[in-house]
C-alpha cells in the first residue's frame, strides 16, 4: 500500500540539455548524417556542388572585363574564361535600351521614387502620410519615363477631381447610386474626349500628317521619349511593376466576383478567368501587338507598352483571382457569420475581416504570381520590344559580340534574380509578421 | 450549479422583443423548421434544448438572418425580417450572437475584435469604442489580455471575449448558439458565470445549450425541440421535474441519466 502512494514535496528545477543536443555537430547529425542513406546522399550532393563550382569559378574569375569584342577577348584569355567585357560594353543598353543618354537620369530618378512610393505599402511602420506620395507616384513615374508636357499627368489626374466634384453635387441632389454613376461617366468622358484637346491647348501639339504643330499656352514640360526607345531592365521594370500594381486589385475583384451571389457578376468572372487562364500569354501579347488596333476606333493609337501592360495585367489578374479564391475558400464560414452577426455590410466585412485573412493565406501564391509576371515580361521580346532578352539577340547579332552566350544570359539571370529573390524574401517576412496564432 | 432555489429576481416586461409566427424553413427539400411560434418578452431568458439535428441552432440563426426562412414571419424589436437589407442591418445591430466556435477574428487583437463593429457599424470614435471595449473586457474578467491575439487565449477566454465583443455593440437581445459545447469542463464554468451575470442584468437571451444546470438557474422558460418543431415549453422547474411529452422524458433521461 505504502509503495503505491506518493507525494511530491518540491518541484524539479530546469536543467541544461545534455551535450550534443545543441550546436553545429548536433545540426550536422540531425540534418545530413542522421542515417546511412542520408549520409551517402549528403556526400554525393556535396561532391556534385563542388564539381560544378570547380568548373564554373575559374571560368568566371579568370574572365576579363576588358576588350571591346569577342575576338580580342578570346585571343587574350585563350577561350577557357569568360568575356565579361560584353556587359561593360553594353551595360547602358541592358539597363535603358535606346533611351536617350542625356535623359537617363529620369528613369533612374523614377526608380528611386518608386522605391519611396512602395516603401509605405510594404512596411506599415512608416508614416501613413507617405501613402499620399504612393498614390501620386504612377503619374509622376509615367511623366518622368515618357516625358512630354506636364499637363498630361495633371489633366489625367484632374479626371479624379472632376469625378469627385460631380459625385458631391449629384449625391446631394439625386442620391448615392446616381452620384457614383454620374461621377464615373463624367470621368470617363473627360479622359476619352476632353483631356486630349485640353492638353493640346495648354501644352501644345506636335506636327502630324494633316496638322502643323501648335504652340501651347503654357508649354512646360520635359523632352518626350518614344515607347520604342524604351528597353532593357527599365522596360522589364516598367511593365512588371505596372502589371503587379494593377493585377492585384483586379484579381481581388474577380475573386469576389466569382464568389458572388449575383448571377451575371459570377458568370462574367468565371468566363473571364477561365478564358484568360486557358490562353498562352504570348497569344495575348500578339493580340496586343497586332489585333487590338482593329478593335479600337480608328484614329486612336494606343501606345504599345500600354497595350502590353494591359494584356499582362489581364493575364496575371486571372491567376491572382484563383489564388485569392483559394484563400477565401480556406476561411471558416464562422468568420463570415461573425462579421454578418455584428452587422458589418458586405464591403466592410470583406475589407476588414475576410480579405485580410484570405490574402494572408494567399501570400505565397500571390508573390509567386508576381514573380512569374515579372519574369514573363521577357516574352515581350517576341513582339519586338527591346527587353533584356530581346537585347541579347541584338547584341549577339553585332560583329563585335557575335557568338557570346553565357556571359549575357548569366548577367540577365542575376539581374532578374535580384528582384525576384527580394520579392520572395519580402513575402517570407510578411508571413512571419502576420503570424498571430501560436 | 445547484437547484434553482436562489434564482435572482429578474424582471420580465410585457414588451415583446421577438415574435415568431408560423415560421417554416427548408434546406432544399428538407423541412428543417416546421410551424414555429414563439414570443419572447423583453428580459426573458430562454433555453432551447433538444437532440442534434432538431433545428435549435437553425431557429436562433433565423432570428438574425444568418439563415433565411421561407414561410411565416419573424419580428425583432418591431422590425420585420425580410430580404430588405436595411431591416437586416438594423436587426443585426440590435442582436448579439455568440457561436459554438467563438469565431473571433484571428488577425485582430482582442481589443480590435471588440472595437471593430462599434467603430465601423455604429460609427463610434475610436477612443470611446476602446473605453467601452475595456469596460466589457473587465466585465468578462480578461482586461489584461486586451492586446493579445485570439490564438494566444484558451477556449474559455476566447468565448468570454466573444461575449464581450457582442456586448460592445450594446445589443438588446443576445443569442447563444451552444456557447460551451467546444469547451473543457473547467472553462464551461467561467463562460456560464459570465452568462449568468448577463442574465441577472436583465438581458433578453435565447440560449441553445445542453447545460441543464444553467437552464434551471437562469431560464424562465425551457423549450424542447425535436424534428424541427417545438415539442414542449415550460418553466424550468416543471420542465425538468414533470416533463409532459414522452419525447422530452426520453431526452431528459438520456442527458440527465448519468
Amino acid at each position: 500500500m505504502s509503495g503505491q502512494s506518493y507525494i511530491r514535496t518540491e518541484m524539479l528545477p530546469e536543467q541544461p540539455a545534455p551535450l550534443g543536443e545543441t550546436g553545429i555537430p548536433h545540426w550536422l547529425r540531425e540534418n545530413m548524417f542522421s542515417n546511412w542513406l542520408n549520409g551517402i546522399v549528403s556526400v554525393v550532393a556535396m561532391a556534385f556542388v563542388a564539381y560544378v563550382l570547380y568548373l564554373f569559378l575559374p571560368w568566371a574569375i579568370q574572365g576579363t572585363w576588358g576588350y571591346g569584342s569577342r575576338t580580342e577577348c578570346l585571343e587574350a584569355v585563350g577561350g577557357d574564361a569568360a568575356c565579361w567585357g560584353v556587359i561593360r560594353d553594353r551595360f547602358n543598353q541592358l539597363m535603358f535600351g535606346f533611351y536617350p543618354y542625356a535623359e537617363q537620369w529620369r528613369p533612374m530618378l523614377a526608380f528611386v521614387l518608386m522605391l519611396v512610393a512602395v516603401a509605405p505599402i510594404l512596411f506599415d511602420k512608416l508614416p501613413r502620410k507617405m501613402l499620399m506620395f504612393s498614390a501620386l507616384y504612377p503619374f509622376i513615374g509615367a511623366w518622368l519615363l515618357w516625358g512630354g508636357t506636364i499637363w498630361t499627368p495633371l489633366m489625367v489626374l484632374a479626371g479624379f477631381f472632376i469625378g469627385y466634384i460631380v459625385f458631391r453635387i449629384a449625391e446631394g441632389l439625386l442620391g448615392d447610386l446616381v452620384g457614383i454613376i454620374l461621377a464615373i461617366l463624367a470621368t470617363v468622358i473627360w479622359w476619352l474626349f476632353l483631356v486630349g484637346p485640353v492638353i493640346g491647348f495648354l501644352g501644345g501639339t506636335e506636327a502630324t500628317a494633316d496638322a502643323a504643330a501648335t504652340p501651347g499656352l503654357l508649354p512646360w514640360g520635359i523632352e518626350s521619349v518614344k515607347s520604342s526607345d524604351f528597353g532593357g531592365l527599365m522596360l522589364s521594370l516598367t511593365i512588371g511593376t505596372s502589371g503587379i500594381v494593377l493585377s492585384f486589385p483586379l484579381g481581388i475583384i474577380l475573386a469576389l466576383g466569382r464568389q458572388s451571389d449575383m448571377f451575371l457578376v459570377k458568370t462574367f468572372s468565371v468566363i473571364y478567368i477561365e478564358f484568360i487562364r486557358g490562353v498562352p500569354l504570348i497569344t495575348l501579347l500578339f493580340v496586343a501587338h497586332v489585333l487590338l488596333n482593329y478593335f479600337l476606333p480608328p484614329g486612336t493609337s494606343f501606345d504599345l507598352i500600354l497595350r502590353v501592360v494591359i494584356m499582362v495585367t489581364m493575364f496575371a489578374a486571372a491567376y491572382m483571382a484563383e489564388i485569392i479564391r483559394g484563400g477565401l475558400a480556406a476561411l471558416p464560414t464562422g468568420q463570415y457569420e461573425a462579421a454578418d452577426a455584428l452587422g458589418l455590410d458586405y464591403w466592410k466585412s470583406m475589407r476588414l475581416i475576410i480579405m485580410p485573412q484570405a490574402l494572408k493565406i494567399s501570400i505565397p501564391g500571390i508573390v509567386g504570381t508576381f514573380i512569374g509576371l515579372f519574369k514573363d515580361t521577357t516574352l515581350v521580346s517576341i513582339i519586338g520590344l527591346m527587353d533584356p532578352v530581346g537585347l541579347t539577340n541584338a547584341i549577339r547579332g553585332t560583329t563585335d559580340w557575335n557568338g557570346i552566350v553565357w556571359e549575357l544570359y548569366l548577367f540577365i539571370a542575376v539581374m532578374f534574380w535580384i528582384f525576384t529573390f527580394s520579392m520572395s524574401r519580402y513575402s517570407m517576412y510578411l508571413e512571419r509578421k502576420l503570424q498571430t496564432g501560436h | 450549479m445547484t437547484q434553482a432555489t436562489q434564482k435572482p429576481a429578474m424582471e420580465v416586461s410585457d414588451e415583446v422583443a421577438i415574435q415568431i409566427t408560423n415560421m417554416n424553413k427548408w434546406y432544399g427539400d428538407f423541412h428543417v423548421l416546421r410551424d414555429i411560434n414563439l414570443t419572447v418578452n423583453r428580459g426573458e431568458r430562454i433555453v432551447v434544448c433538444g437532440p442534434s439535428g432538431s433545428g435549435k441552432s437553425t431557429l436562433i440563426r433565423c432570428i438574425n438572418r444568418l439563415e433565411v426562412h421561407q414561410k411565416g414571419s419573424i419580428n425583432v424589436d418591431g422590425t420585420e425580417l425580410s430580404s430588405d437589407l436595411k431591416n437586416i442591418d438594423k436587426i443585426r445591430r440590435e442582436v448579439g450572437m455568440c457561436f459554438q466556435h467563438f469565431n473571433l477574428f484571428p488577425h485582430l487583437s482582442i481589443l480590435d475584435n471588440c472595437t471593430l463593429a462599434p467603430m465601423w457599424v455604429r460609427k463610434i470614435p475610436k477612443k470611446e469604442a476602446e473605453e467601452t471595449a475595456m469596460h466589457f473586457l473587465k466585465k468578462v474578467k480578461i482586461p489584461e489580455q486586451a492586446l493579445k491575439y485570439p490564438g494566444q487565449l484558451s477556449g474559455g477566454q476566447q468565448q468570454r471575449v466573444a461575449i464581450a465583443r457582442s456586448l460592445c455593440m450594446m445589443p438588446r437581445i443576445m443569442l447563444f448558439d451552444e456557447p460551451t459545447s467546444a469547451l473543457d469542463p473547467e472553462m464551461i464554468a467561467e463562460v456560464l458565470d459570465t452568462m449568468i451575470e448577463l442574465a441577472e442584468e436583465g438581458m433578453t437571451m435565447i440560449c441553445v445549450t445542453h447545460e441543464m444546470g444553467f437552464a434551471r438557474k437562469v431560464a424562465n422558460r425551457v423549450i424542447f425541440m425535436d424534428a424541427g418543431q417545438i415539442v414542449e415549453q415550460n418553466e424550468p422547474e416543471e420542465f425538468f421535474n414533470n416533463p409532459k411529452s414522452e419525447r422530452t422524458q426520453l431526452f431528459l433521461s438520456q442527458i440527465l441519466g448519468h
